[in-house]
């Protein structure tokens, strides 16, 4: 049986299935309902001073039948007594010594830091975590995400409980930014033991177009949110990649965003996360989920030979670079199963409207075949087909060389003139425009 | 002409035959298990008498962990992939789905089960790990769902298991009683090899256990499980029962089993019973090429004990019901040529023969559904077992133990008769409790 334990910067816990701090990790009572149910560490929701919140809160997005692809949420942080999660956080440690309970922390001034730090570490806390990213209300206030906006701040903040915390700290990101190496290497340069991310997108939901309000509504106003859920998963894992890869960074992470079962886990672990955080999937079906995650983590660890968490971290990594690195000459083209083909016909519609008239269509038995020379390979008809396997996209030999735009580049091998003979297009299948008017 | 044709190949048989839940592909099972709410404390679990964490399975088809599904399966149920079959899924796990409460179809609980069981049978995927060897020896009698599954449990737990088995072949009525278009004779044995596979018990076949044998194996066997199900059907008690053409369902559908399309059905068939059993023999016969099958049964429809949806899965394919009518006597010389009825009116729960009712309706085929006879001979020559008074076994419903320490019981012989779930369940639970009885 494959060891689940990990170790986050010296936070150690029995799986690498953490609460992010949120709703679900809001009291002593539902921390030890989620340990019981074998989560492995918790980020109780940030503790600072208490706030006061509205009602409602959240907003979300639904995806034809399939309810909460995303959620949004308006929500602060803790609006209960500091003294109270302190005397909840001693007793579930008492409960639970060898789970992972981590502090999220957001205050202003360097002597509520100080203080707060010492707090936390009294009642027992494994680690800290620095909430620089909550996007919505506490960043008017200077706080959550305008912090991770402002290297500076970040670093000066991060260095002032580093000053005094003698447990592992994390700093947590927000994604609201264009490159989230800067407040990575801001969190380095402070001198924390990790970094987890991401923290919510500033989003809005959607508008009640009757009463011309965006979602959620508070006495007929509204304003922007925090977005989570299955949605922003390819935001947290470029992030976390983005983070993973960079030199100047070179910390461990915990890799946050949309995560809902084993397989969300695993591909955030390959990416560089050490361990992962887990709150809109929590909060749409309870902890219960987390029987799926480990089952599935430990079969894929069994199947691919794993012993331990930490020989999948990263793994991915040496695949992902830059676009100029790609091979120019690697070539694939669809292919269709007839025999599974069920005539919906949308893989015929999505190259002919939206990519390259490549297929074509057998209009007596609906079933579409693929024009080869004018397929570019682009995925679009196997990703919009409905039938598992039907469409598959197979490699074909180019017979040219592997050559790469970086490598063409170098020897002046590119298009440089708007009418340059070496565009890619050149020589490739496009219909006359008129043709747009035949039945 | 009805419309099913006596099958005369094995292919027509199939045919005639053809599986009422086929296996998932993977775009169905992709689809359907997508569906599922992962509802708290999910209504279809409380629904599944051996507890299978159903809204678990599911999410674990849906991310693509196919042995981690059938593990959640069969460390449940033994029987994972036949119950995904033959289950009454419409009044267990997928009748209590939630989704039925807004009229929206259930979720096919049952097919997605034989889809992710499936796969580890075809794969032969390795789940468990048999604890140490125990050094306790239990005999189980009987091969059927209860034996073999309380044979798993026990194998699991590092004890020898010797199985016992009057036939030839194992899994009990899952092979020789279900009906064939709700599960084949190969799926029903390719589980049951996997399963000796995955936990290397004995089977001795073609091993009828009597009052001798069992005290020599009362000598060898630190316990014994009694899974010995029903005997043959019930005599009705009214003449002609011996005549040519008269026989009983469980024969009937075992031959249908065994002989396939060699099996004789006549042409105009009659069906006595209201049960499930009956249900199914008049399907079977129907689909077998009868030209009339009647059902004909002495109270009301709304009396059947049969599930509502096999009573119309039978008249779907022909079958047609007659109620209020009680058999007084099989006719005919030497062949079956009809029965003589009554008609009757159910007052305060007892049937009544209306008087000067009686008619005639002819036939060539009579099949008695009449219920299954108990094993009461057999089990009574065994010291301090308790028989109620329609020889049902006495035992803790805790641990399946009979006031005789040694015997523990499981399955129909225990229940009087239910499903295949049922004894898997039953099967498991007196596993546990020889195995608290025996200590490890
Ligand atoms: C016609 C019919 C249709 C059915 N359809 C369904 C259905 O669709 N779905 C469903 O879930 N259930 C169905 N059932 C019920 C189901 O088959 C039984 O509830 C289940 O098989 C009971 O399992 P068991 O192990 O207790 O007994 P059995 O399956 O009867 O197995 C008992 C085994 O013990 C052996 N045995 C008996 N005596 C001895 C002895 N002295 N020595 C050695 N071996 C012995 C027998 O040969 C048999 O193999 C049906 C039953 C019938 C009769
Ligand atoms: C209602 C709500 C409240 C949240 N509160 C906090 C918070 O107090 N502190 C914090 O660091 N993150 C907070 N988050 C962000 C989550 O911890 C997490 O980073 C984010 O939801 C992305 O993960 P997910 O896709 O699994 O939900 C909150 C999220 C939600 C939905
Ligand atoms: S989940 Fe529903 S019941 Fe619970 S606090 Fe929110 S609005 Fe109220």
């Amino acid at each position: 049986m494959p060891d689940l334990k990990t170790n986050l910067a010296g936070i150690k816990s029995p799986n690498p299935f953490w609460l992010a701090s949120a709703p679900p990790t809001n009291s002593g009572y539902q921390v030890m309902k989620a340990f019981d149910a074998g989560w492995g560490g918790a980020v109780w929701k940030t503790l600072g001073i208490p706030v006061v919140n509205v009602s409602s809160r959240y907003g979300g997005v639904n995806y034809k039948d399939k309810r909460l692809v995303g959620l949004n949420n308006i929500e602060l942080i803790t609006d209960r007594p500091l003294k109270d999660n302190l005397i909840e956080i001693e007793e579930v440690k008492k409960h639970f010594p060898d789970h992972a309970v981590v502090a999220s922390l957001m205050v202003q001034s360097k002597a509520e830091w100080h203080q707060i730090v010492k707090d936390v570490e009294n009642a027992g806390c494994d680690g800290i975590e620095l909430n620089f990213g909550c996007p919505h209300g506490m960043c008017e206030r200077g706080m959550g995400s305008a912090v991770s906006q402002n290297p500076d701040v970040l670093e000066t903040l991060t260095n002032w409980v580093m000053e005094v915390a003698k447990v592992p700290v994390i700093v947590k990101l927000s994604p609201n930014i264009t490159d989230i190496r800067v407040p990575a290497r801001a969190a380095k340069a402070g001198n924390a033991d990790a970094i987890s991310l991401i923290n919510t997108v500033q989003s809005l939901v959607g508008v009640d177009i009757d009463n011309f309000v965006p979602y959620p509504t508070v006495d007929g106003k509204s304003t922007n949110g925090g977005y989570c859920g299955p949605a922003i998963k390819p935001i947290g894992l470029n992030m976390v990649k983005e983070c993973a890869q960079d030199e100047l960074v070179n910390l461990p992470i915990s890799g946050i965003g949309g995560i809902e079962n084993w397989r969300d886990a695993v591909e955030y672990i390959l990416l560089g996360s050490t361990n992962v955080q887990v709150c809109t999937a929590v909060m749409h079906y309870g902890f219960g989920i987390i029987r799926e995650m480990i089952s599935g983590l430990e079969q894929y660890m069994a199947d691919k030979n794993f012993n331990r968490v930490q020989e999948m971290v990263g793994l991915a990594l040496p695949n992902v670079s830059n676009w100029e690195n790609l091979n120019l000459s690697y070539k694939v083209i669809a292919e269709i199963k007839d025999e599974k083909c069920i005539g919906c016909d949308l893989c015929y519609v999505a190259c002919d409207n939206g990519a390259h008239q490549a297929i074509g269509l057998n209009k007596e038995t609906r079933i579409p075949y693929i024009i080869e020379e004018n397929c570019v390979g682009c995925n679009l008809c196997s990703l919009v087909c409905p039938v598992e396997q039907c469409i598959t996209m197979k490699q074909i030999d180019t017979g040219k060389a592997e050559v790469t735009w970086r490598e063409r580049t170098d020897k002046d091998d590119i298009p440089k003139t708007f009418n340059d003979e070496l565009a890619g297009g050149i020589g490739h299948f496009v219909p006359k425009p008129g043709d747009a008017f035949k039945k | 002409m009805s419309e099913f044709q006596r099958p005369k190949t094995e292919e027509e048989y199939h045919a005639n035959f053809k599986q009422i839940k086929p296996l998932m592909n993977d775009t169905q099972a992709h689809v359907e298990s997508g569906r599922c709410l992962f509802c708290y404390d999910a209504p279809c679990i409380q629904a599944c008498p051996t507890g299978i964490d159903i809204p678990l399975f599911i999410r674990q088809i849906h991310s693509g962990n196919i042995k981690g599904s059938a593990k959640t399966i069969y460390s449940a149920n033994y029987f994972g992939k036949a119950c995904g079959q033959v289950c009454p899924t419409e009044v267990l796990c997928e009748g209590s789905c939630v989704f039925t409460k807004q009229n929206i179809e259930p979720i096919e609980i049952g097919r997605l089960q034989a889809f992710a069981t499936n796969q580890a049978i075809v794969n032969d995927t390795k789940l468990f790990n048999l604890q140490e060897n125990q050094n306790k020896k239990v005999a189980v009698i009987g091969a059927g769902p209860a034996g073999i599954s309380a044979a798993c449990e026990l194998r699991l737990a590092g004890f020898n298991v010797e199985i016992f088995e009057a036939r030839e072949k194992p899994s009990g009525l899952t092979l020789y009683g279900v009906a064939p278009y709700k599960i084949d004779n190969k799926t029903v044995l390719d589980e049951m090899d996997y399963l000796q596979k995955s936990f290397g018990y004995t089977v001795h076949y073609n091993t009828a256990v009597d009052a001798d044998k069992l005290k020599s194996l009362e000598n060898n066997f630190d316990a014994i499980l009694l899974a010995i199900g029903l005997g043959a059907t019930s005599a009705l008690g009214i003449p002609g029962e011996e005549l040519d053409g008269c026989l009983g369902a469980i024969e009937f559908i075992n031959d249908i089993r065994i002989q396939k399309q060699n099996t004789r059905v006549g042409k105009n068939v009659i069906v006595l019973g209201g049960g499930n059993t009956a249900m199914d023999a008049a399907s079977e016969a129907a689909r077998m090429g009868a030209e009339n099958a009647t059902l004909c049964y002495r109270r009301s429809k709304d009396e059947m004990r049969a599930y509502g949806f096999e009573y119309e899965l039978a008249k779907g394919v022909g079958v047609f019901g007659l109620f209020n009518i009680a058999p007084l006597e099989i006719l005919g010389d030497k062949k079956v040529e009809g029965v003589k009825f009554i008609r009757t009116k159910v007052i305060d729960g007892k049937v009544k023969n209306l008087e000067g009712t009686e008619f005639t309706l002819p036939c060539d085929m009579v099949i008695k559904a009449t219920g299954q006879s108990k094993f009461v001979d057999f089990l009574s020559s065994i010291e301090n077992i308790n028989l109620d008074k329609s020889g049902k076994i006495g035992i803790n419903p805790e641990t399946g133990q009979t006031d005789n320490p040694k015997y523990f019981a499981a399955g129909d012989a225990l229940n009087g008769g239910k499903e295949v779930v049922n004894a898997a369940a039953e099967g498991k639970i007196a596993a546990r409790g020889i195995i608290g009885f025996l200590g490890k």
